[in-house]
């Protein structure tokens, strides 16, 4: 077995701990700026996304516009359930239940968002306000009378998990694959015409947008490339790296965003459609 | 007061001083196993090595392989005006290489040659591209490569302490030094078989300057007190170009580039006065109107440079005049103005840290407004005296590296030479320190008499009471210094600097510190005044004894060099409370050196030899 | 230029030591193209000759000039006056996660300690024509040989910052992105992942970039330093797909934390000392 035994605690660095620090008093933030402003509208825009995914997810209609055209809401793709359309079921149709797909699905998406180092900062910040803010002292840390919330990070369970956030990676190239899918079958109108209407629009500007977050991911720019030790061994993945997944990754946060809004816009669009309360505009 | 309280250490080697000279020695020491102590004034890894950006030069061949150390070795005392120790630069020549593979092999990441070896950049005065260099920060590189080996190896460092005098036994070997912690403020003593000084320049005596605070001589009055020798101390370099507005940013180098790049200088009425000043022994290549300057940057084969890029000394000179004739701008420099001659783009893309360092530190838009410069104090070329082997001083047990010590560099440094100094002298020093300590039985039983007699005068400044504010004094010393002893000197002005020194001398002892000991800014000032006005005065005078003007040293009343003062070097010394100058003669060169000068003297008009870049 | 030129400042400047002190005010007239360790230093040379406070190039270079304006890390002599809103008064307080000596001026030893536990470069074997490494091989490294080591990531950082304690078995954002550039380093051969795992304690830090937003050199602390660690220690310990490689391949097992010991400038000394006395 190659893994360090990890029980030990390790001797600690030499440093004197608990002696008076000085300073301002702690609990005191001398930060001007509207500090507070970016956590709170983070947190009200996960909240609001959060909300809406889950009536949608248990709404458990209107998610596909076959009427029209072949537009699956991205809640619900893969469709593998027995009340699934026919036109767009996945696998063993009717093998699993009859809940809402959307519950089955999104298991993987989610997980992949929420190990995502993007969002671990955000919900780390505006929900377990750990920091609230730079230079804002953690929620709870600076309680009178010395008292203090423990602090271990990322090293004890639950959060330890998050290092499988490479395993919903591998899930999750797999997920924007059918959504590219998706994206190409949104093209089909009716029983075997093809078109282009303005949900086909969003269904491709859905899958790109995946595919930039998916492909932006830490994990993802570590095994491309990332890894290696000297880059000038190996031009081709050296060239993904600096070409392809570097360049996402410096903007993995508007990815993150982006596809997140526009996901939830594209299955707000697929319902407008198919509950009929807008018609969806035929380009070609 | 029966005893005095203070902190007692012992070792083989005390290293004082933590930049790249200090810490090379230090490590040096450690490999050779002795005990080893670095002494360092700020922060570990803050010196003022972390200010070089250029490079480090060396002949390593990488990018012209007919580059070798004899060419090295002539450029650097052709540059040196000959004044150097001719045994320095040989030797530095030689041992650069080794010393810049070292620091790869410990660690540094130099820029890369497309077959994967370290790149080498071009530099003024050096006829190949020789500078081993990381983009604009190679200091910076030095000190963390260093630093890193030097934990590596467990080095017992003691940060934030002066050391205010050395110890010396009754047969003149120096075994000890008395300082203090300046967050604490309680005093160490030390006691060593050999110790080096690595403590670097002196800048902090003239008021425009690139050296941080730390730059206050302390090494080269410690030797000096000590009974050593120091030489050359009147060649300071003074780069023409410095920042001197605004305030914030005062001081700092505007680098060479911008002139090479277009950029002109004007005086307040917007006259581009350095066609005023071109004197008849560069009237051959400097062009004669504006027209023809200007066509040189396009075409440098028909037509001749224009007077703005003539070498440092001649630049300073001449915005020196303007600013004395009344043709200054408002704060006392010239204006460098590149934004009505080149389009903000060309100057973004060719100079890209300048536009940076003067929209970060100044708001100065450089590609809108001209830039206000004047001359500021760069370098010290002199220091103590040193054999050229074992950088021992002349006091038995001192040795000495770095920019303290002097004869490297003659009477003006090349550009990138000084890094390289650092590591060739560094290691040699801290060899030779070590090889002492390990042969030596030398006693190094401190006197508690001495020891008490460093530590009541140190603290003598709380008791002054109602003396005079030590940063007043600061100020009045450097606008002496600045305004009598800097870029261009005169036979009156020296003997008035020369008094007015005295005078500062003995208000310096009655200056008063206010509050306690711990971390105290106003009380390390009233101490660091003394090694301040050691190197003044010893610069002062020397520039006095120097009747001629070579590289950093220009005389007004001895525009011209003297072949005879070449072969002398002006001794400072310190004997019973007074400085003294004296010429002696210096190291005669072999002949077979001189050969290599004189061989490449044709040879060299081929790649005209630039003066030094920053 | 700036729009500073008439007018007053108020400046409060934290005054006291470890056991206690307040914020000191100080008026002053403003000048032109000030950077605030100019007022510092003005209040020093006038009003508070023993106002203590920490620096040494004024240029960006150094990294000592630390402190908190209004609340927010940087360096002093990097922060314009005209930048800030000067009509309001200006706070100044020295870095909160080290103690205060006195003034503005903290212990930062903490920071010394770590890195002396940093298990040295270790190169192989030099080739006779000397080591060769490539401009792409060595760009990554020298992103993160900018630091300047102003600390101000170790002091923003929350995990030390608001919960001390940690203090004893963290390295903190500088001292991981001094470890992220040996294990990125194109000649070192130490395989470091379990000790940065355990002795440095990499999963403390939850990557809120706090280190990044500070940086003065710009340094991608979070994004090109840490998550490629922790992405580096998953590879190790918790990706069973790249363990079986290892297997397959018959890797070197990684080395424990006891492995690295002698490379660590407080084992050096330690051998030296043992040494002495033996001797």
């Amino acid at each position: 077995m190659s893994v360090v035994e990890g029980t030990a605690r390790p001797a600690p660095i030499p440093v004197e701990i608990g002696r008076a620090r000085g300073g301002p008093p702690r609990s005191k933030v001398l930060r001007r700026d509207l500090w507070w402003l970016q956590p709170l509208a983070i947190a009200l825009g996960l909240a609001a996304f959060v909300g809406y995914g889950v009536w949608t997810a248990f709404r458990g209609d209107y998610y596909f516009a076959g009427a029209h055209a072949h537009y699956l809401s991205p809640f619900y793709s893969p469709c593998f359930v027995r009340s699934c359309p026919t036109d767009v079921v996945w696998g063993p149709a009717g093998s699993i239940g009859s809940v809402s797909p959307a519950l089955l699905v999104l298991i993987f998406p989610m997980g992949f968002r929420v190990t995502c180092y993007y969002y671990r900062k955000t919900y780390y910040r505006s929900f377990w306000a750990s920091p609230p803010a730079c230079a804002v002292a953690d929620a709870g840390s600076t309680k009178p009378g010395g008292a203090r919330s423990r602090y271990s990070g990322e090293t004890r369970f639950p959060l330890i998990l998050q290092n499988i956030h490479r395993y919903f990676w591998y899930v999750a190239v797999l997920f924007a694959g059918i959504l590219t899918w998706d994206a190409i079958d949104a093209f089909r109108f009716g029983p075997n015409g093809w078109g282009l209407g303005l949900g086909t629009i969003f269904f491709v500007v859905n899958a790109g947008l995946i595919w930039a977050y998916t492909l932006g991911c830490h994990a993802c720019r570590h095994l491309c490339g990332g890894g290696l030790k000297r880059f000038s061994q190996a031009p081709v993945r050296f060239a993904i790296w600096r070409k392809v997944v570097s360049p996402l990754n410096a903007h993995h946060q508007l990815f993150a965003w982006l596809s997140l809004f526009w996901i939830a816009w594209t299955d707000f669009y697929v319902y407008l459609v198919s509950s009929g309360a807008i018609h969806d505009p035929r380009l070609f | 007061m029966a005893s005095v309280d203070y902190e007692r250490h012992d070792y083989d080697v005390l290293v004082i001083g933590a930049g790249g000279a200090g810490m090379r020695a230090a490590i040096e020491s450690l490999e050779q196993g002795c005990r080893t102590a670095l002494v360092c004034k700020s922060l570990f890894g803050k010196a003022h090595t972390v200010m070089a950006e250029g490079g480090m030069a060396a002949a390593l061949g990488n990018v012209w392989p007919e580059d070798n150390w004899q060419v090295h070795f002539r450029d650097t005392m052709r540059g040196g005006k000959m004044l150097n120790n001719w045994r320095m630069a040989q030797l530095h020549a030689q041992e650069a290489p080794d010393r810049v593979l070292e620091l790869e092999a410990w660690g540094a990441l130099f820029d890369r040659t497309p077959d994967g070896r370290i790149l080498q950049r071009d530099f003024g005065g050096h006829r190949y591209a020789r500078l081993a260099h990381v983009g604009d920060r190679t200091g910076l590189e030095l000190i963390r490569t260093t630093q890193q080996r030097a934990v590596g190896l467990g080095i017992d460092v003691y940060m934030e302490l002066k050391i205010v005098r050395l110890l010396k036994n009754d047969s003149g070997e120096v075994i000890g030094a008395v300082g203090f912690y300046r967050d604490k403020g309680n005093f160490v003593v030390f006691s060593a078989k050999s110790i080096v000084l690595a403590t670097g320049g002196v800048g902090k005596s003239w008021k425009f300057t690139s050296n941080s605070w730390e730059s206050t001589g302390d090494g080269h009055a410690l030797a000096l007190w000590a009974g050593a020798d120091a030489i050359e101390m009147e060649c300071v370099q003074f780069h023409p170009t410095g920042m001197i507005w605004p305030t914030s940013a005062r001081g700092l180098l505007v680098t060479e580039g911008v002139r090479g790049d277009g950029g002109v200088l004007k005086n307040s009425e917007g006259e581009r006065f350095m066609f005023n000043y071109i004197s008849p022994y560069f009237k051959d290549e400097t062009a004669e109107t504006i027209e023809e300057g200007d066509k040189w940057y396009e075409d440098k084969v028909n037509y001749r440079r224009p007077p703005e890029l003539l070498p440092r000394d001649e630049v300073a000179r001449a915005i020196n005049s303007e600013v004395k004739a009344g043709r200054g701008s408002p704060h006392g420099g010239v204006f460098l103005d590149i934004a009505s001659r080149r389009s903000p783009e060309y100057i973004k893309r060719r100079l890209p840290s300048m536009y940076h360092q003067f929209k970060q530190l100044a708001d100065v838009d450089i590609t809108a407004v001209p830039m206000e410069i004047g001359p500021t104090c760069h370098y010290i070329m002199g220091g103590i005296r040193v054999d050229a082997d074992t950088e021992e001083t002349a006091v038995a047990g001192l040795f000495a590296a770095g920019e303290v010590a002097g004869g490297m560099h003659g009477a003006n440094r090349l550009g990138g030479n000084s890094l390289s100094d650092l590591l060739v002298f560094g290691r040699r020093a801290g060899l030779a320190a070590a090889e002492r300590a390990k042969a030596s039985s030398v006693e190094t039983t401190l006197s508690e008499a001495q020891i008490k007699e460093v530590i009541d005068h140190a603290t003598s400044f709380f008791a002054n009471e109602g003396g005079e504010n030590p940063y007043d004094l600061h100020h009045e010393l450097q606008e002496t210094m600045q305004n009598l002893v800097g870029i261009i000197r005169t036979e009156s002005e020296l003997i008035e600097a020369k008094e007015k020194l005295a005078e500062l001398g003995e208000r310096a002892k009655k200056v008063t510190a206010t509050g306690g000991r711990e971390f105290n800014p106003g009380w390390h000032l009233a101490l660091d005044l003394e090694s301040m006005l050691a190197v003044a005065n010893c610069t002062t005078l020397s520039a006095i004894e120097r009747k001629e003007s070579r590289g950093g040293h220009t005389r007004d009343d001895y525009p011209k060099a003297d072949p005879e003062l070449e072969k002398v070097n002006m001794v400072s010394r310190y004997r019973e409370g007074n400085y003294s100058v004296t010429p002696e003669p210096k190291p005669e060169m072999p002949p077979e050196l001189m050969a290599l000068i004189e061989l490449s003297e044709g040879e060299g008009k081929s790649a005209p030899a630039k003066e030094e870049s920053k | 230029m700036s729009a500073v030129s008439t007018g007053e400042l108020l400046m409060k400047l934290w005054r006291g030591d470890a056991s206690g002190g307040d914020f000191v005010e100080y008026r002053l007239p403003a000048q032109e193209g000030e950077v605030v360790l100019d007022v510092v230093h003005r209040i020093q040379a006038t009003e508070a000759p023993d106002l203590a406070v920490r620096w040494n190039c004024k240029a960006g270079k150094c990294g000592s000039c630390s402190a908190e304006i209004n609340g927010q890390p940087r360096l002093m002599c990097m922060t314009r006056m005209s930048t800030l809103p000067i009509d309001e008064p200006i706070t100044i307080s020295p870095m909160r996660t080290f103690p205060v000596i006195r003034d503005l001026v903290t212990d930062v030893s903490y920071n010394y300690e770590v890195a002396k536990l940093i298990p040295s470069f270790t190169p192989g074997p030099r080739p006779a024509e000397g080591y060769r490494m490539f401009q792409v091989d060595v760009e990554r490294g020298q992103e993160f040989r900018k630091c300047i080591e102003c600390f101000l990531c170790q002091n923003v950082c929350h995990v030390i910052r608001d919960h001390e304690e940690n203090k004893a078995h963290y390295a903190g954002p500088r001292f991981l992105a001094r470890l992220a550039e040996l294990e990125m380093h194109p000649l070192d051969t130490l395989d470091r992942r379990a000790y940065i795992a355990e002795r440095m304690g990499l999963g403390y830090c939850n990557i809120t970039k706090c280190c990044t937003e500070v940086c003065p050199e710009g340094i991608h602390i979070t994004d090109n330093a840490i998550i490629p660690l922790k992405e580096r220690v998953v590879d190790q310990r918790y990706d069973p797909v790249a363990w079986l490689g290892r297997k397959i391949r018959g890797r070197p097992r990684p080395m424990t934390p006891a492995d690295v010991e002698p490379y660590t400038g407080a084992a050096a000394k330690a051998a030296r000392a043992g040494q002495a006395e033996a001797s």
